[in-house]
C-alpha cells in the first residue's frame, strides 16, 4: 500500500525530460498517468528512484487529423479519447477501446501513450494500434524517431523505446472509404484486464472484398500479438461465414494464452475465435456506412 | 505523519480544496489520498484497497474524477480539489446528497463519499442520464452493501431536482 | 395485526428516511481510520510469505535502525507475557505472532511500530525473517492421509482432523433409504470466499498509564464480547477496558473474530503508553482474516414413486485452515448446518460434518451465512432440483409436492430445529407469479427449439435467525440474550441503547422505529447508540441477522416496561385507577372519557416533576432478552438467465425475491438489506474464490481478482414479500439481513443447470465463471 521513496522531478519540456532519463537511467521512470506504475510503486514490485513527471509539459495532449494520419498526443487521457468528436464520429474502433479501459475514474489520468510504452499485453491500446497499421514517435536525445507498431512490442513490459527516450505521439494512418474497426473485449467484469480481446480493422472495396486487413489480439501471449495469418487469409476475400470463421480460427491459432485465474488456454484461444468473428463483423458493418 | 528512509527532498504542495487554500510540505511518494486524510484532516474520503479497484478514495481534481490513492499528493500541486466535504455550500446539502438519503442509497456509508463525487461529476457532464449512464459512471466505485439499485435511484432523484432547480 | 403509527410517529411498517445518512453523506462519519488521537503511532505487521514453514530466526536490527522506528514485537516477545497464542472463538487457539512456525501464507510474523504509517512499511520490509520451509497441505480431502503433513504441533492429538460430528438419525435414514424407491445425489462444494467489506479491519489501542484504562477503537460487530475477551486473554480487568465500535463500514461476518493486529496494537499501546494505530491493507484482510464456507458436501435424497421426499443424508468435509477460528455458538462444531432439511418435510436425515486443518488461512464462519445456514440452504436447494430433473417435474411443482405445510407449524425437523412460522407455498406462489413463470417456460421451449440457451432457477429457503435461546447458544461461554435501555427525558425524548452494534443495517433508524411503535414517541425524538461498551448493556452483537429477533425484542420490552409505569404516572395525573385506563399510541386516556387522557410526553415531564409516591423518579427501563427459540424467515428466489454461447457468459435477466420476515419495520431498509445480499449472492455464484496452489500461495488475494461486482455487472432486483410473523417474538419479527445470501446462490446456479439441462448438465460448482460454462458447452458440442 505504501511506495517505496523517490525523488520527484517536474520538467517543463520533453528534452528537459529527456536529459532527466540521461541523468539518472534505470533509477528513473517516466510518470503520465501513473495509472499503471503507481499501483506497481504500491504494492513496491517498482521502485524506481527518480520519478519524472511529464504530466505539465504543453502541447503533448491533442487529437487532430493531419498529413493523412490521426495524430494522438502521448499524454492524450483516454477519457479525452472517449469524448473527442473526432473519435466517436470517425475512429468508433479507438472509442470501443478507450471505453473498456479500467473504469471511468482511471481513463481520467491513464494515457493512451502510457498504455502503449508500458508494454503491457493485457492493456488495450496494443491490439487496436496494431490493427491500424499505427506508428509511434518516440523522442530521445537524438530526437524523433518513428516506430512501427509491429516492431514496437518486444516481450513482456519490453518496448523497442530506449531508456532515455519518451513516447510523444500516436500516428494512425487514417483509413480509406469503406473502411472500419471495432474491439471487442471479454473481461470478467468491469476494470479488469482482457480474458481476450480482438481489435479489427477492415478497408473493402466496392464489392465489399477485404483490401486492407488489421488483426490484434489482447492478452493471449507474452507481447500483444498481430494475427499475420488471419489477415493474410482475408485479404482478398468476401467476409462471409465460412471465411470469418476460418479467420477467426486461424487467429486463435496464432494466439499463446497462457493459463490463469480467468481461464484456460483452450478457453482463451476459444475467445480469440469467438471474439475475431464478432470484431470482424461489426467492422465490417461499420465499413458499410 | 511524514517520514521516509532515505529522506527524499520535500516539496510543497499548494492546493485549493473545497474552496480553501491549503499548502504543507511532503514526501513526494505521499499519495494524495493520505495527504488528503491526514495532512489536511479532511477524512471523509476513504481506503477501501490496495490495488486502485474500489474507487473509495474518488475525489475531483480540476473537475476530473480521480482516485486519491492513485496519485501522489505532488502531483496535485497547484490543482483545485473537491472532496465530500465540499459538496455541503451555503448550509444546503447537495441534491445528489439528499437524493442518497431520500432514495436509501446507502447503508454503511463507507463507499458513499467516492460514490457521491463520481456522480456529481456525472451529473455535470449529463443532466439527464439513463439507468445505464448511471450504472456506467459508477462501474469505478465498488459497493458492498446496497447493491446499487438505490444509488441509481438517488442520482436519479438529484437529476430530477437539478433540472427543476437549476444545477450546482 | 400491529396497529399502524402515522407517519409523524413513525413506527412499524413506516420507510421513514434514515437518521444516521445525514453524517455519511457529508463524509463526517466516524470509522476507525478517523479516529486521530494525540500522540498516535502506527503498527505494520510482517508476514510469511510460506503456507508452511519452520521460523528459524527474526533479525529486527536494521529495522529498529530506521529513524522512527519505536517497537518491533515477535512471537518471542508474546510468548514471555503468554500471549503468543490466543484462543479462537472454537475451543482452538491461534498465534498471534508466530513461534516455532508459520501456518499459511500472510501469517502474522511481527509487528513493528512506528511514528507513521510510511515509516512502519519501510522497516517492515527491513526485518529479516528466515524460513525453512517445509511440505504444503491445502488440499482437504488429503488432510488425513498418512502421507500428508501434520500441521499442528501444539495439539496433543497429532492429527489433521479436527472434529466429526453428527446430528440426526442415522438408523432410521438408513432404513428409509434402503426401502426407497427413487434416490438422488449430489457432490457440491460451497467454495472458499471472503465477505470482503468495504472498510478493512483495524484498531486504535489507546493505554493511558495515568487512568490504566485501555480504550480500544475497533472493528467489531460485538463489542462486549471482545471487551470481556480481551480482558481474559490480557489479564487487563474488565472495568479498565473501554470498547468503542464507532462507524464501521460493513462487516458481514468478517468483523467478529478477534484478529492478531488487534492483539499487537494493545500490546503496543500497554508497553509504549501511546495510542497505536493498526489498520488493515485489502491484500491482507483478504489473505489473512476469516474466510467463508470452504464446505465439500455430499447429500442423498430418498423419495418414493410420487416424488414425495423421505430421508436425507449429508456428510461434509469443512477446510478449516490452519486455526479453527471459525465464529459460531459453542454447541455447534458446524453452525447450523444442520438446517439442510430445508424447507421440505423430511420423516428422516442423519447428518455428518468432518472438519480439517490446512495450510490456509483461519476461520469458517463469515459472509452474511447465518453460521453456515449459507451452505445448508444451498446444498438443499441443488439436490432439490437434482431430484425434481431427475424425475422429470417441474421444480416449482416438485418443490410444493414437499414444503412443510402452514399447519405443520411449530415444525420439528429431524434434525432438532422447531420452525416457528411459515408458508413456503405462498411466498413461491407469489414469486412465480411476479416473474410470470409458466410464460418464461413457454419461452424456454422455444428458445431450445432454436439452440438457444435459457434458464430458469428456483430457490425456497428457510434460514434460522436470532441467536438464540440460552439452554442451546453461547458464544466463548458467553449466552446469546441480548439488550437495550431505554430512557426517556423530561421533554418526551428518548436515548436508546442496545448490545448490538450496527455495520450498515440501520439500527439507528429501526430501534427508534420500535420504541416509536410502543410508546409513541416520534422515531425522530428517539436517539439510538450502539458500540461503546462504557455505555451500552451487554449483548453479542450483531452478525446472522439477530439484532431484530433479539435486542429488537428486548427493544420493545423495555418499552413495555416503561409503558407499565408511565400507566402509573397517567393514573395518578388523571386522578384515577390503572384499571380504568387504556392505550392509544402515545397516551393513556380513560375509558370511556377519551378526551381525559395524558400523552407519553406528559407522563415522561411527569416522571421528573410530578411524581406518585411510592414510585421512583425517572422513566427508563432495561431488558435483557433471551429469545425463546430462534426465528425462520423463508422466501422464495427466481432467476432468469440467457447463456452466451459463444463466451460462456452467463447474463442475470430477471431476478425475483420474495422475502418473509414476518412484520417488517422499515420496507425501504429491508428492501436495502436484500438488495446487498442478493448483490453478494450473485458475486459468489459467479465471480468469487480465494483459492490456493499447491505450494499454498493465495490466488485472488487482492481486488484485483477477488472480484466485487460493480454496477454493471449487477442485475436489477425486483423485491415483493409475504408476511408470516413469528408466533414468539414480541411484535412478530424475524431477521432478514442474510436471507439473500442464504437463498440466492442456488437461484443462480440452478438458473444456470436447468439452462443445461436439456444437454445433459446436472451440475456445476459455485463460482460458474464464463470458462466453466464454456468448458461444458464444448463438452456437449454447442459452443458457436
Amino acid at each position: 500500500m505504501i511506495p517505496p521513496s523517490f525523488e520527484y522531478l517536474r520538467p517543463k519540456t520533453i528534452p528537459e525530460a529527456v536529459k532527466m532519463l540521461e541523468q539518472h537511467g534505470a533509477e528513473a521512470k517516466i510518470l503520465s498517468g501513473g495509472q499503471s506504475l503507481i499501483p506497481m510503486m504500491k504494492l513496491r514490485l517498482a521502485r524506481p528512484g527518480f520519478l519524472i513527471d511529464i504530466n505539465r509539459i504543453a502541447g503533448l495532449s491533442y487529437v487532430k487529423e493531419e498529413g493523412g494520419y490521426l495524430k494522438i498526443g502521448g499524454l492524450t487521457r483516454e477519457a479525452e479519447l472517449e469524448a473527442s468528436p473526432l473519435v466517436r464520429t470517425k475512429y468508433p474502433i479507438l472509442l470501443d477501446t478507450a471505453h473498456v479501459i479500467a473504469d471511468p475514474q482511471v481513463r481520467n489520468m491513464a494515457t493512451v501513450g502510457g498504455n502503449l510504452a508500458h508494454g503491457d499485453p493485457a492493456n488495450d491500446h496494443p491490439a487496436t494500434m496494431m490493427a491500424l497499421g499505427a506508428q509511434v514517435v518516440a523522442t530521445g536525445p537524438k530526437g524523433e524517431r518513428v516506430i512501427s507498431i509491429e516492431n514496437f512490442f518486444l516481450s513482456l513490459f519490453s518496448t523497442a523505446l530506449e531508456p532515455e527516450e519518451i513516447l510523444t505521439e500516436i500516428r494512425i494512418p487514417m483509413p480509406p472509404a469503406r473502411s472500419g474497426g471495432a474491439y471487442f473485449k471479454l473481461e470478467r467484469k468491469v476494470g479488469d484486464f482482457a480474458t481476450a480481446a480482438v481489435a479489427a480493422q477492415l478497408t473493402l472495396d466496392e464489392k465489399g472484398i477485404c483490401q486492407k486487413v488489421g488483426i490484434g489480439l489482447t492478452n493471449v501471449g507474452p507481447t500483444p500479438v498481430k494475427a499475420r495469418k488471419a489477415e493474410e487469409f482475408l485479404r482478398g476475400k468476401k467476409l462471409d461465414e465460412a471465411n470469418s470463421k476460418q479467420a477467426a480460427q486461424l487467429a486463435a491459432d496464432e494466439s499463446t494464452p497462457s493459463q490463469d485465474l480467468r481461464g484456460p488456454v483452450e478457453y482463451k484461444k476459444g475467445l480469440v475465435k469467438e471474439l475475431t468473428k464478432r470484431a470482424l463483423s461489426r467492422a465490417f458493418e461499420r465499413a458499410g456506412k | 505523519m511524514i517520514g521516509g528512509n532515505e529522506m527524499a527532498k520535500k516539496q510543497t504542495v499548494h492546493v485549493k480544496i473545497n474552496g480553501q487554500q491549503r499548502e504543507a510540505d511532503v514526501e513526494p511518494r505521499l499519495l494524495l489520498v493520505h495527504f488528503i486524510r491526514e495532512t489536511l484532516g479532511l477524512t471523509g474520503t476513504h481506503v477501501g484497497c490496495d490495488t486502485s479497484n474500489c474507487g473509495a478514495c474518488t475525489v475531483v481534481l480540476d473537475g476530473k474524477t480521480v482516485k486519491s490513492c492513485t496519485m501522489f499528493a505532488v502531483q496535485a500541486d497547484g490543482a483545485e480539489l473537491l472532496t465530500v466535504e465540499g459538496l455541503f455550500r451555503e448550509g444546503k446539502l447537495h441534491p445528489l446528497q439528499e437524493g442518497f438519503k431520500q432514495e436509501h442509497g446507502l447503508q454503511c456509508g463507507f463507499c458513499t463519499p467516492g460514490m457521491l463525487m463520481s456522480t456529481y461529476v456525472l451529473l455535470q457532464k449529463n443532466a439527464q442520464p439513463t439507468e445505464s449512464d448511471i450504472r456506467w459512471g459508477i462501474s469505478g466505485n465498488l459497493c458492498r452493501c446496497t447493491g446499487y439499485q438505490n444509488i441509481v435511484k438517488a442520482v436519479q432523484y438529484a437529476a430530477g431536482k437539478m433540472a427543476q432547480g437549476g444545477a450546482r | 395485526m400491529i396497529a399502524k403509527t402515522s407517519p409523524e410517529i413513525g413506527g412499524m411498517g413506516h420507510s421513514i428516511k434514515r437518521k444516521e445518512d445525514s453524517r455519511f453523506i457529508q463524509g463526517k462519519g466516524n470509522y476507525v481510520d478517523d479516529v486521530h488521537l494525540p500522540g498516535m503511532v502506527y503498527g505494520h505487521m510482517v508476514r510469511s510469505p510460506y503456507a508452511h514453514a519452520r521460523l528459524k530466526s527474526i533479525n529486527t536490527e536494521k529495522a529498529k535502525q530506521l529513524p522512527g522506528v519505536l517497537a518491533i514485537i515477535t512471537g518471542e516477545d508474546l510468548a514471555k507475557a503468554n500471549l503468543a497464542w490466543m484462543p479462537t472463538l472454537f475451543f482452538d487457539k491461534q498465534m498471534v505472532l508466530a513461534t516455532g512456525k508459520v501456518l499459511f501464507q500472510s501469517q502474522e510474523v511481527a509487528f513493528v511500530v512506528a511514528e507513521d504509517r510510511y515509516i512502519a512499511a519501510d522497516a517492515a520490509e527491513l526485518v529479516e525473517v528466515e524460513y525453512e520451509e517445509l511440505p504444503v497441505l491445502v488440499d482437504p480431502h488429503k488432510a488425513t492421509d498418512p502421507g500428508s503433513p501434520i500441521l499442528r504441533e501444539d495439539r496433543e492429538e497429532k492429527s489433521n482432523h479436527i472434529f466429526h460430528w453428527e446430528v440426526g438419525d442415522k438408523t432410521a435414514t438408513d432404513r428409509a433409504f434402503q426401502s426407497a424407491p427413487v434416490k438422488a445425489s449430489l457432490h457440491a462444494v460451497s467454495q472458499r470466499c471472503h465477505p470482503a467489506p468495504l472498510e478493512t479491519c483495524g484498531c486504535v489501542a489507546d493505554f493511558n498509564r495515568a487512568t490504566e484504562k485501555l480504550t480500544v477503537y475497533l472493528t467489531s460487530q460485538a463489542p462486549h464480547a471482545h471487551r470481556t475477551l480481551f480482558s481474559l486473554v490480557g489479564g487487563i480487568p474488565e472495568q479498565n477496558i473501554r470498547v468503542v465500535s464507532p462507524d464501521i463500514g460493513g462487516g458481514f461476518g468478517n468483523k467478529v473474530p478477534i484478529y492478531p493486529g488487534y492483539v499487537c496494537a494493545v500490546v503496543a499501546s500497554l508497553t509504549l503508553g501511546v495510542p497505536v494505530k493498526w489498520i488493515e491493507t485489502r491484500s491482507e484482510n483478504l489473505q489473512s482474516t476469516g474466510f467463508a464456507r470452504d464446505y465439500h458436501m455430499t447429500a442423498e435424497i430418498a423419495a418414493d414413486q410420487k416424488g414425495k421426499v423421505k430421508a436425507l443424508r449429508v456428510k461434509t468435509l469443512a477446510d478449516h485452515g490452519a486455526f479453527n477460528a471459525a465464529a459460531q455458538p459453542t454447541k455447534f462444531p458446524a453452525g447450523l448446518f444442520s438446517m439442510c432439511t430445508g424447507s421440505y418435510d423430511f420423516g428422516a436425515a442423519f447428518c455428518e460434518v468432518d472438519g480439517v486443518y490446512t495450510n490456509k488461512a483461519p476461520g469458517g464462519i463469515a459472509y452474511r451465512c447465518s453460521f453456515r445456514i449459507t451452505e445448508a440452504a444451498y446444498l438443499i436447494e441443488r439436490v432439490i432440483d437434482v431430484l425434481a430433473s431427475q424425475l422429470k417435474v417441474d421444480p416449482a411443482e416438485f418443490r410444493r409436492r414437499n414444503f412443510i405445510q402452514p399447519g405443520q407449524f411449530p415444525y420439528k425437523t429431524p434434525l432438532g430445529w422447531t420452525y416457528d412460522s411459515g408458508n413456503y407455498e405462498g411466498a413461491m406462489n407469489k414469486a412465480l407469479e411476479m416473474v410470470g413463470y409458466a410464460q418464461l417456460r413457454k419461452e424456454q421451449e422455444e428458445k431450445r427449439k432454436k439452440g438457444e440457451l435459457m434458464g430458469i432457477g428456483i430457490s425456497s429457503f428457510t434460514e434460522a435467525v436470532g441467536a438464540g435461546p440460552a439452554h442451546t447458544f453461547d458464544i466463548a461461554g458467553i449466552k446469546m440474550f441480548d439488550s437495550a435501555e431505554i430512557r426517556v427525558h423530561p421533554t418526551g425524548k428518548a436515548i436508546c441503547r442496545m448490545g448490538t452494534k450496527s455495520q450498515g443495517q440501520g439500527h439507528e433508524t429501526t430501534y427508534a422505529q420500535i420504541v416509536a411503535q410502543e410508546l409513541g414517541i416520534p422515531a425522530s425524538d428517539v436517539i439510538v447508540e450502539e458500540g461503546d461498551t462504557d455505555t451500552a448493556p451487554y449483548g453479542l452483537g450483531t452478525y446472522a441477522s439477530r439484532s431484530t429477533p433479539t435486542s429488537g425484542a428486548a427493544t420493545a420490552m423495555a418499552a413495555r416496561k416503561i409503558r407499565d409505569k408511565a400507566k402509573k404516572i397517567a393514573a395518578h395525573l388523571l386522578e384515577c385507577s390503572e384499571e380504568d385506563l387504556e392505550w392509544e399510541t402515545g397516551k393513556f386516556f380513560v375509558k370511556g372519557a377519551p378526551s381525559k387522557s395524558k400523552t407519553i410526553q406528559e407522563i415522561a415531564f411527569a416522571a421528573y416533576t410530578n411524581i406518585p409516591a411510592g414510585l421512583e423518579a425517572g422513566l427508563e427501563a432495561v431488558n435483557y432478552y433471551d429469545p425463546p427459540n430462534l426465528t425462520f424467515p423463508f422466501g422464495t428466489y427466481i432467476c432468469v438467465v440467457d447463456i452466451d454461447k459463444g463466451t460462456g457468459e452467463v447474463k442475470v435477466r430477471r431476478f425475483v425475491a420474495v422475502d418473509d420476515c414476518g412484520n417488517v419495520i422499515n420496507p425501504m431498509i429491508v428492501e436495502g438489506q436484500i438488495h446487498g445480499g442478493l448483490t453478494e449472492g450473485l458475486a459468489i455464484a459467479f465471480m468469487q474464490l480465494i483459492d490456493y496452489d499447491e505450494s499454498g500461495n493465495v490466488q485472488g488475494g487482492t481486488f484485483m481478482d477477488y472480484l466485487i461486482p460493480t454496477a454493471v455487472e449487477t442485475p436489477h432486483w425486483e423485491t415483493g414479500s409475504t408476511c408470516t410473523p413469528s408466533p414468539h417474538h414480541p411484535f412478530g419479527a424475524k431477521g432478514v439481513g442474510e436471507s439473500p445470501n442464504v437463498g440466492s446462490p442456488a437461484a443462480f446456479v440452478n438458473a444456470v443447470v436447468d439452462a443445461l439441462s436439456h444437454l445433459g448438465v446436472k451440475h456445476i460448482d459455485m463460482p460458474i465463471t464464463p470458462w466453466k460454462v464454456w468448458n461444458v458447452l464444448k463438452e456437449k458440442g454447442v459452443v458457436n
